[in-house]
């Protein structure tokens, strides 16, 4: 089969980074093509330019032999290229046929033909094999449905090419395999599919040819990925390799540091209870839904509880809300950085010290050199990579925000219990085992840690024990030297029927 | 062309335009540049600075607040009528910061706590506030009986008017207060990203309550001087006040979005905007041509806003 899309010496850059430096590679007619490489390796930026968002500094890319010179989306999408981003596209309070026919409704004089509107799009949702109902509103799907409904959308377009940017990332391991069985059937009918993901599985499951970028630079193109190996993958990812990222190493624990005390909140109805050691690293795990996170906000006060307490030190806290378990040693690095973490347009140093910043102000008024100085040693501490600690933290890779919200924490000094939710979502794989080693030491020095992930390998390879939440309950509570793949996630799954899953059906 | 569009959308952009509007303005119209002219000029913007000052902190902090220009009227008139009645001066200006800060204060519990959209909340107390001032007065202007209240806006230091030097004042205290302080820089932060802050320890709600309670205040402060420079307690006084000072703000640099406020960049915007009346008065352009010229700088600084976004994005 002849190449299909082509790349050309595409050059991008941007005032103080080069994004992309002389990219050229091609995916055959027909073929999944993915695009791995860490965060800040030229993905997006290549994803961008494939779109029409914006245009390449130089270089050209070519489909089905024809150089394109589009300069916006619109161009891009005549030409046959459709970007479905991460943030997903459609209107909620359209229905599913509405949002497919947005922007070109049928019908005769400004007046919805509604029949033509809903069986086209019927027939063509049987015949890609989606089982959504035209006529609901977007609202009401899953984010699974709805980034069905989005592929739909570019078949209705006539797409030959369909860039997925990390299309399961917020997708469970059910709603995955509808999506690759989706691509499959694309795949068969002609349809390039260039695949953005960070995850190897389904890379592997579902990619006849690879391209991995690095600091943006091909670094490897593997036209048939059957002749490559993971660990192969990850050090042209990271150009070098990686023997263990996760360095878990023995500690002694101290006495116990943090007791909750049948806690529940609106989201979280059954009272839970557990407690961590000085120098403890309890890890949590459980699939999505089965309230992790909404127990790590009742404990750190984010939301209101209904009932239950938390002590520190045997010191029982009196009120929740962020404030109080600040002072009282309790702090949180939220889930989803982008919107409970990082302030965006602001400073890594305002980030940082937003809530240190009250010890060196006097009267309110803040010392800006004590503020510097500090924002400084965290930098160099958590090794932060940025030229300055004036910089916006949206201009930082992901790893790098992670490590301000942490240095906002440490900063604060008196910090007993670190709860972190997802420590490494979206962070890549160097920056991911620096992660873990400034949580060790945070344990070694005597803090409790509570480590929420979705990730099994992850808290398999960090936690000293794991408790395993399965629909708002502990499911079970294991320590280190018991960890069992296969045990955890059968007490994670809510139907004991479904515990002999294969060890690839993930957490998500 | 890209250089141009560089110096006009970086952060010196706004010095620049002011500059050449001002060289303009100065070599073009006859009188712009003589010193009564330009202490009238100040004068005009005293009320527009000062309440932008606190302005600057609502948009820095994504609210929004449409009750000032009542606000001004009813704390105006409540300064005269109450020093008329009690016979001081002294207290028909507390009696007229309490008023003004109590409206503040309503407003920021209202959004704050019960959780309502700012921008009806403050139209809902832009309106009834209106009311009060016209049912204190009965809707006729109200005449003050004690004449040294006039001083407050007559009397000079140094050769200038005193409202001038509290604008002044202001401008330096909120300056500091915006990006020296936990206050001011909580501020940003809640703007920037409300939830973040909340989780960060930032007492979102208390916040967002003592900056409008301090834009109260502040209203009070422009009230009372206004009502001492026109003589009088006037209910219908700074209508459209809101508009003028929301697009000095918005001209001067603060997102709409929030999370980004610069006090100089509220300065010069609160100067473009007298500078457009003075001239436009100077001219004699009538009064009907200066709503439309009004509307379009407020269109022109909403259009900078955008671009200038754009570009920071883009940079990003």
């Amino acid at each position: 089969m002849q190449d299909f899309l082509e790349f050309r010496t595409i050059s991008k850059g941007y005032p103080g980074v080069q994004a992309l430096s002389n990219v050229s590679f091609s995916v055959k007619k027909g073929a999944v093509h993915g695009l791995m490489g860490e965060n800040g390796a030229g993905k997006s930026t290549l994803i961008r330019v494939l779109s029409g968002d914006q245009s390449a500094d130089t270089g050209e890319i070519l489909i089905d032999g024809k150089e394109q010179h589009y300069r916006s989306v619109r161009d891009a999408f005549h030409a046959g290229v459709i970007v479905i981003h991460q943030e997903l596209q459609l209107v909620p309070e359209l229905t599913v046929a509405e949002n497919l026919w947005l922007g070109r409704f049928p019908g005769k004089a400004g007046v919805i033909d509604r029949q033509q509107l809903i069986g086209v799009v019927s027939k063509k949702l049987v015949e890609i094999g989606i089982d959504v109902d035209p006529s609901v509103k977007v609202a009401s799907l899953s984010i699974g449905e709805r980034q069905m409904v989005e592929i739909a959308k570019a078949v209705m377009l006539d797409a030959r090419v369909i860039a997925l940017d990390e299309p399961t990332s917020s997708l469970s391991s059910r709603e995955s395999e509808i999506l690759f069985a989706l691509i499959d059937r694309l795949r068969a009918n002609g349809t390039v599919i260039l695949y953005v993901s960070h995850r190897l599985d389904e890379i592997f499951r579902l990619c006849d040819s690879l391209t991995v970028l690095r600091d943006g630079k091909l670094a490897a193109h593997h036209p048939d990925i059957s002749k490559v190996t993971r660990d192969q993958i990850i050090s042209e990812m990271v150009g070098r390799e990686i023997a263990n990222i996760w360095g878990w190493r023995e500690r002694a624990l101290g006495q116990e540091r943090l007791r909750v005390e049948g806690i529940s909140g609106p989201k979280l109805r059954q009272p839970l209870s557990f407690s961590v050691r000085r120098g403890e690293i309890l890890g949590f795990f459980g699939l999505i839904g089965a309230g992790r996170s909404e127990m790590a906000r009742l404990v750190y006060g984010a939301d209101a509880r209904s009932s239950g307490t938390v002590s520190v030190d045997g010191t029982l806290i009196q009120a929740d809300s962020p404030p109080h378990s600040i002072r009282s040693g309790i702090v949180l690095c939220p889930e989803d950085r982008k919107f409970d973490g990082i302030v965006q347009g602001r400073s890594i140093e305002e980030n940082m010290t937003i809530s240190s910043r009250r010890h060196f102000s006097p009267f309110g008024i803040i010392n800006p050199k004590k503020e510097g100085a500090l924002a400084d040693k965290f930098i160099a501490k958590l090794r932060v990579r940025t030229p300055s600690r004036r910089q916006d933290i949206i201009n930082l890779s992901g790893g790098n925000q992670q490590k301000v919200i942490l240095g906002r924490w440490l900063s604060e000094e008196g910090v007993k219990v670190l709860v972190i939710d997802e420590p490494t979502r979206g962070i890549d794989v160097g920056a991911k085992s620096e992660i873990y080693e400034i949580l060790y030491e945070l344990a070694a020095e005597g803090m409790a840690i509570v480590v929420i992930s979705s990730e099994l390998p992850e808290v398999m390879g960090i936690a000293d024990r794991i408790m395993v939440m399965c629909e708002g309950r502990v499911a079970a509570d294991i320590p280190r030297a018991d960890f069992d793949e296969r045990r955890i996630l059968a007490a994670a799954l809510p139907d004991v029927q479904n515990a002999n899953t294969p060890s690839h059906a993930q957490a998500r | 062309m890209t250089s141009l569009k560089k110096l006009l959308l970086g952060e010196q952009g706004l010095v620049v335009i002011f500059a050449l509007a001002f060289l303009v303005v100065s070599l073009t119209v006859p009188n712009f540049l003589t010193e009564r002219n330009m202490l009238g000029l100040l004068q005009s913007v005293v009320t527009i600075g000062i309440v932008a000052c606190t302005m600057m902190f609502c948009l820095a902090s994504r609210d929004f607040d449409l009750s000032v220009g009542s606000t001004v009227a009813f704390s105006g008139m409540v300064a005269v009528m109450a020093s008329n009645a009690t016979g001081s001066i002294l207290l028909g200006l507390v009696a007229a910061l309490i008023c003004g800060g109590l409206v503040g204060t309503v407003n920021g519990v209202v959004i704050a706590r019960f959780r309502i959209n700012a921008l009806i909340t403050t139209l809902a107390t832009m309106q009834i506030v209106r009311g009060l001032a016209l049912i204190a007065s009965d809707g006729r202007a109200v005449g003050i009986n004690d004449p040294s209240f006039y001083q407050l806006a007559l009397s000079r230091f140094l050769g200038i008017p005193t409202p001038i030097w509290v604008m002044a004042l202001f401008f330096v205290a909120f300056g500091f207060l915006l990006n020296r302080t936990v206050f001011g820089k909580n501020t940003l932060a809640i703007g920037g990203n409300p939830e973040a802050s909340r989780l960060a320890g930032v007492d979102v709600a208390r916040m967002r309550i003592w900056i409008f309670a301090l834009q109260g205040l502040v209203c009070a402060v422009a009230g009372v001087l206004l009502a001492s420079r026109i003589t009088s307690g006037q209910p219908n006084a700074a209508t459209g006040l809101e508009l003028s000072v929301i697009s000095a703000c918005v001209l001067g640099g603060v997102s709409l979005a929030g999370g980004r406020a610069a006090m100089t960049g509220v300065i010069i915007g609160v100067l473009i905007m007298g500078i457009a009346e003075n001239v436009m008065n100077l001219l004699n352009i009538q009064a009907f041509y200066q709503y439309v010229v009004r509307g379009l700088i407020l269109l022109l600084a909403v259009l900078l806003d955008n671009l200038r976004s754009s570009a920071a994005g883009r940079r990003a």
